[in-house]
């Protein structure tokens, strides 16, 4: 049974807001991801897949606990195990099953360029602890956009089959990867605000997007991959996770990750 | 052919560890007991000379604070580590031990001493090659041909860069004909 927490659900203000957001992906990113476990389709994409979900967990911990320590969130456990579904703030794209193995990668693929454009920007912001912990992730995702660059490529221009099966997973994940960058309540302002005080670190969702979206499709153009024939530029993103509104996916995803959570919300681990 | 270096001249080569110059006597006692903590994932080498220990200092009525810091943000050695570290300082007298993690001097693997990049050869690890300047982030184009720990060749190719624990890359060895793991560049 949850218990109620004393601290507020969101801590205040966009930067807050905004690392709760990057937290929240990387808890569910890092939850599906460890799905692989005991089932990769040879024992060291099983081992890579684990190994990446490890990593996204630890880094929605380090987020959680900044929090804690400077904006007033409740302890991590609680900010990550004890929050209703329309209070997680996680993107459609990472609450998806794993499907098949061609749909964990694109997936992997599209977010972790995401994840780095994003820890790129936040080692540029003016405040110690934050540029720390984004320097050092970012070190990290340096490894799974490695891994999951290797094997794009060697899937795509790899046989008929292989190359088939990703064209499709990418035609599948594309709109849910153009809904991470859904702009978010109070990011306008924020944007107003940072460029008053001459931070030009955070660019936005939409300039985020733009540059994702630039990489990913010349990456894609340099395996041989027609993006015009695939529509990918006429998409339209999935959005809603940002405001708390998310796919049917979420739900049973919270209701097993929490399971044993719940059975004593106030364990120490 | 590189022949590993026996643990016991490792203790009498001019090889520099992490513990840092100049300390009183109490710190280096200190000091020297967390140089006898084992990272749990590669015994063979301690938590200083792996790099991780980033501040000790002895405050008021003798309270040793400790800061660490991770190899990587989702090791999950650390609560383990912090345990150790905080037992071995209390059985070696201090009255009171704080340990805490931080992000501040974030972990790159240059932090490993000299002594521990032999430790980790001797286990059976490559050591992580030292970042060239002006490389951003862990040196992934060196791993393409990390030197193989057993016989020194250069004549690898990585197989994955996700290995058994967070801080290992798969390789293998095309003049041993055997597959290696690296201790991760980072």
């Amino acid at each position: 049974m949850p218990t109620m927490s004393n601290s507020q659900p969101f801590p205040s203000g966009p930067l807050a807001r905004y690392l709760l957001q990057i937290a929240d992906d990387q808890l569910i990113m890092g939850h599906r991801n460890s799905e692989w476990t005991g089932l990769g389709p040879i024992l060291e994409e099983d081992i890579a897949f684990s190994s990446v979900a490890q990593d996204q967990v630890g880094h929605a911990l380090a987020f959680y606990e900044y929090l804690q320590a400077e904006c007033g969130a409740d302890h991590p456990d609680q900010t990550a195990f004890n929050r209703p579904e329309n209070q997680m703030l996680c993107n459609g794209l990472v609450e998806q099953p794993i499907g098949d193995y061609a749909f964990s990668l694109v997936r992997h693929w599209c977010y972790d360029h995401a994840v780095r454009l994003r820890y790129e920007s936040l080692s540029g912001i003016p405040n110690q602890t934050l540029q720390s912990i984004a320097v050092k992730l970012r070190g990290e995702v340096k490894y799974h956009t490695f891994h999951a660059d290797t094997w794009m490529k060697s899937l795509l221009e790899g046989s008929e089959e292989s190359r088939l099966r990703m064209l499709a997973a990418i035609k599948e994940v594309w709109p849910l990867a153009l809904g991470m960058f859904e702009s978010w309540v109070g990011e306008e302002d924020w944007l107003v605000e940072l460029a008053g005080n001459g931070q030009g670190w955070y660019p936005g969702e939409a300039a985020l997007r733009l540059q994702w979206q630039e990489q990913a499709l010349r990456s894609l153009q340099t395996w041989g991959v027609d993006v015009e024939k695939l529509g990918l530029e006429k998409m339209e993103p999935v959005l809603g996770g940002r405001q708390g509104y998310h796919t049917v996916h979420l739900a049973p995803l919270l209701e097993e990750m929490t399971a044993v959570f719940r059975l004593d919300p106030q364990a120490e681990w | 052919m590189v022949t590993p270096t026996e643990s016991a001249d490792l203790k009498e080569s001019n090889l520099k560890g992490n513990i840092p110059d100049g300390l009183t006597p109490d710190l280096l006692r200190y000091w020297e007991v967390l140089d006898q903590v084992p990272d749990p994932e590669i015994p063979a080498i301690s938590v200083v000379d792996l790099g991780i220990v980033t501040r000790l200092t002895v405050g008021d009525g003798g309270v040793v604070q400790v800061v660490l810091t991770p190899t990587f943000a989702g090791c999950p050695a650390l609560k383990w580590m912090e345990k150790t570290v905080r037992e071995a300082l209390l059985e070696a007298g201090a009255p009171e031990v704080e340990v805490q993690t931080t992000f501040e001097n974030p972990w790159t693997s240059d932090r490993i001493s000299e002594v521990g990049r032999e430790k980790i050869r001797n286990f059976g690890l490559a050591p992580p090659p030292r970042r060239r300047p002006g490389c951003v982030g862990p040196d992934l184009e060196a791993l393409a041909h990390a030197a193989c720990p057993r016989c020194g060749s250069e004549n690898t190719s990585m197989k994955s860069p996700f290995g058994p624990t967070l801080c290992r890359s798969l390789h293998y060895c095309f003049d041993c004909l055997e597959a290696f793991e690296q201790f991760k560049p980072l």
